[in-house]
């Protein structure tokens, strides 16, 4: 558990443990393309289809480490989501990465300024996900 | 042997369809994340993008059909289909999607209903090509072959 962040041979594992991402998407689609992206690169991967139930996970499963979410969901968006993690004192430090089709520059800093990882544009590619192997949480 | 046979005319039909711009090299990226953990991941993703397209273009058609329209709603269901337009590699659903989009900011429904027609007609096309891809896919792996790599 206490493996350096990103420090393995393999993109997914980290040490003896498998790193664990959950991914956020409502559209079905966008949700099997990205779980089999991380899967490719040997992660464990939890795929949700809306901001609520990635909160009510984090709630019952600590071990995750990168959420990567869209950024535009009914309800609850990813920017929300976002916000949520990081004024959560347990979740915090966990990484969030967004997901858009849009590429809006405003959209964009507003992620990053309130601490987002990292910002991929859709449809994400085998070289976005391995661009965020060393930002995993160890 | 019957699979090179299929295999060609996978390959020649497919080259049409990339030339025609109906999918794009997201098409092959999927292809290529492929393996015998998910044989048929293409196969499922594809089947997952034609249904869930269908009923959204369902979706902007009711929300069209309304006196008062709701372009906030509308663009939020235009945008998660081009979202899995390019997820898939659907360009030309894509493309026309980003016309849709821009309409919806315009409050425009004249230039809303025009891209509904458009949208609904590149989904038709793109929808036939897809189904007969795999159908020629299930031939090739029936007969014994491999599906080959497609590029653009």
């Amino acid at each position: 558990m206490s493996s350096p962040r990103g420090g393995d041979k393999e993109g997914g594992r980290d040490g003896e443990r498998q790193i664990h991402v959950l991914a956020v998407d409502d559209s079905s689609v966008d949700r099997a393309v990205i779980a089999k992206l991380l899967r490719s690169s040997k992660y464990r991967v939890t795929a949700v289809d809306s901001a609520k139930k990635a909160l009510e996970l984090l709630g019952t499963e600590p071990n995750v480490n990168m959420i990567i979410t869209d950024y535009s969901m009914p309800e609850m968006t990813g920017y929300e989501l976002l916000k949520r993690v990081k004024e959560s004192p347990t979740l915090r430090e966990i990484p969030v990465v967004i997901m858009s089709s849009e590429n809006d520059p405003d959209k964009i800093n507003r992620c990053l300024e309130e601490g987002a990882e990292d910002f991929l544009l859709k449809p994400v590619r085998p070289s976005d996900v391995s661009r965020l192997c060393g930002r995993m949480r160890s | 042997m019957e699979s090179d046979r299929l295999q060609k005319l996978y390959i020649d039909f497919a080259s049409v369809v990339f030339r025609e711009g109906f999918l794009d090299n997201q098409y092959t990226q999927l292809q290529q994340l492929q393996d015998e953990s998910e044989p048929k991941f293409v196969l499922q993703v594809g089947t997952l993008f034609l249904e869930d397209s269908g009923k959204l273009i369902n979706g902007l058609r009711s929300i069209l059909d309304q006196q008062d329209v709701d372009f906030e709603k509308l663009d939020a269901c235009v945008r998660k289909l081009m979202g899995s337009s390019a997820s898939i590699g659907a360009r030309r659903v894509k493309n026309v999607c980003m016309a849709f989009h821009n309409s919806c900011k315009k409050g425009s429904k004249e230039g809303c209903l025009k891209c509904l027609q458009q949208v609904a007609q590149e989904y038709l096309l793109v929808k036939r090509k897809l189904e007969t891809l795999f159908k020629l896919e299930t031939q090739i792996l029936a007969a014994g072959g491999s599906v080959p790599l497609l590029s653009q």
